[in-house]
């Protein structure tokens, strides 16, 4: 069978919308395990929790847990619009429920930096 | 006179290859034309297949750069760039027969499983159904029946690409017009067997299947609506309060 490396029906909003969903869910779910062990840490190692938030504050630290925020709100968002895309009745506004959905968690993860780099 | 360079899948399943072909550039000339020039005046081995070549039969769906088209409605103009070049394949997600000829029982086969055959409510001696054009029924069912079958939705969908098991687009799309048409008996048939593992909740809503139809239909909509109606049904035996 022959394989098109364009694979030009991928360039596609909602092909994109589909990836993005996959990916943010994929990487939160390897995320939240490391999330809660981290949580755990101040029950049995305090004094190592409190280390690993001092490093939470350097900045490439931010940078990485804006990509997270906006992770959650692109899994989130999304989430939301295909919920909505199967329990409503049809809308011929597919295209625009997902660059929405985009630009809500854009919005969500740059006021998360906002307020991280003003209260630390 | 100026040509065109037309790439042209050639092979099997097992093994194709491009091979090259220069044809007459025309005012006024569709793919089909370009590949009925390559079969008619260059080699006559060359396979490929229609019929109508007016759009209505559904039979000469290819791969025109990498995408799905009726190529008998495609004119060269709109899919040809600045290289004069033109890559023609037989249909993704089915077999190959033989160059651009794809074997098609699969995609019949799946229509069928869906319920696509007609289940009529009457027998012969009775009086025919009375269809208001304007019941929610009927207009939904018109928004879904003028599928041609031509394959393009499936060739589209990164879904059938990766479980060849779904039933694809088109087959559900059938679905959901026999749902929603008042001829049909035992549509709850039809609900379960679109809600099994190879049914409706494997659509990922990418959506392609509706960008790239020719005759302008909608088998996302059809498939979210036969999600919807599969959970309702569901719900509704649940509570013991089924149809």
């Amino acid at each position: 069978m022959i394989s098109y490396s364009l694979a030009p029906h991928r360039r596609n909003l909602l092909w994109s919308a589909f990836l993005i969903h996959r990916l943010s869910g994929l990487c939160l779910a390897l995320f939240l395990p490391l999330h809660f062990w981290v949580l755990s840490r101040a029950l049995h190692d305090p004094a190592a929790l409190e280390g690993f938030l001092k490093w939470t504050d350097l900045w490439y630290v931010k940078l990485g847990e804006y990509l997270l925020v906006f992770l959650l709100g692109a899994h989130f968002f999304g989430g939301l619009r295909l919920m909505a895309f199967e329990a409503l009745p049809w809308s011929n506004r597919q295209k625009t429920f997902a660059a929405l959905a985009f630009a809500l968690s854009f919005i969500s993860a740059t006021l998360f930096l906002f307020s991280a780099v003003q209260y630390g | 006179m100026n040509t065109i360079t037309v790439q042209v899948s050639r092979g099997s399943e097992k093994h194709s290859e491009f091979q090259t072909f220069e044809v007459p550039e025309q005012e006024n000339q569709t793919v089909l034309d370009l590949v009925t020039y390559i079969q008619e005046y260059i080699d006559p081995t060359l396979s490929y297949r229609f019929a109508c070549r007016v759009g209505m039969c559904g039979s000469c769906g290819m791969m025109v750069n990498g995408e799905p088209r009726w190529t008998c409605r495609t004119h060269v103009k709109k899919v040809l760039g600045s290289s004069k070049t033109i890559e023609v394949g037989p249909l993704k997600n089915l077999p190959v027969i033989k160059d651009l000829v794809v074997d098609m029982d699969t995609f019949f086969d799946k229509w069928i499983a869906v319920g696509g055959v007609h289940h009529p409510s009457k027998n012969r001696h009775q009086s025919i159904e009375k269809i208001s054009e304007l019941s929610a029924e009927r207009m939904s069912a018109n928004e879904a029946v003028e599928c041609i079958n031509c394959g393009v939705c499936y060739a589209s969908c990164d879904v059938v690409s990766a479980n060849s098991d779904y039933f694809g687009p088109a087959a559900l799309n059938r679905a959901w017009s026999l749902v929603n048409d008042v001829k049909t008996k035992n549509k709850d048939s039809i609900l379960e067997a679109v809600s099994g593992n190879a049914g409706c909740h494997n659509c990922h809503s990418q959506q392609n299947c509706s960008n790239y139809c020719p005759n302008e239909l909608n088998p996302s909509a059809s498939i979210a609506s036969l999600k919807r109606t599969v959970f309702a049904s569901k719900i509704n035996n649940l509570f013991g309060n089924s149809k």
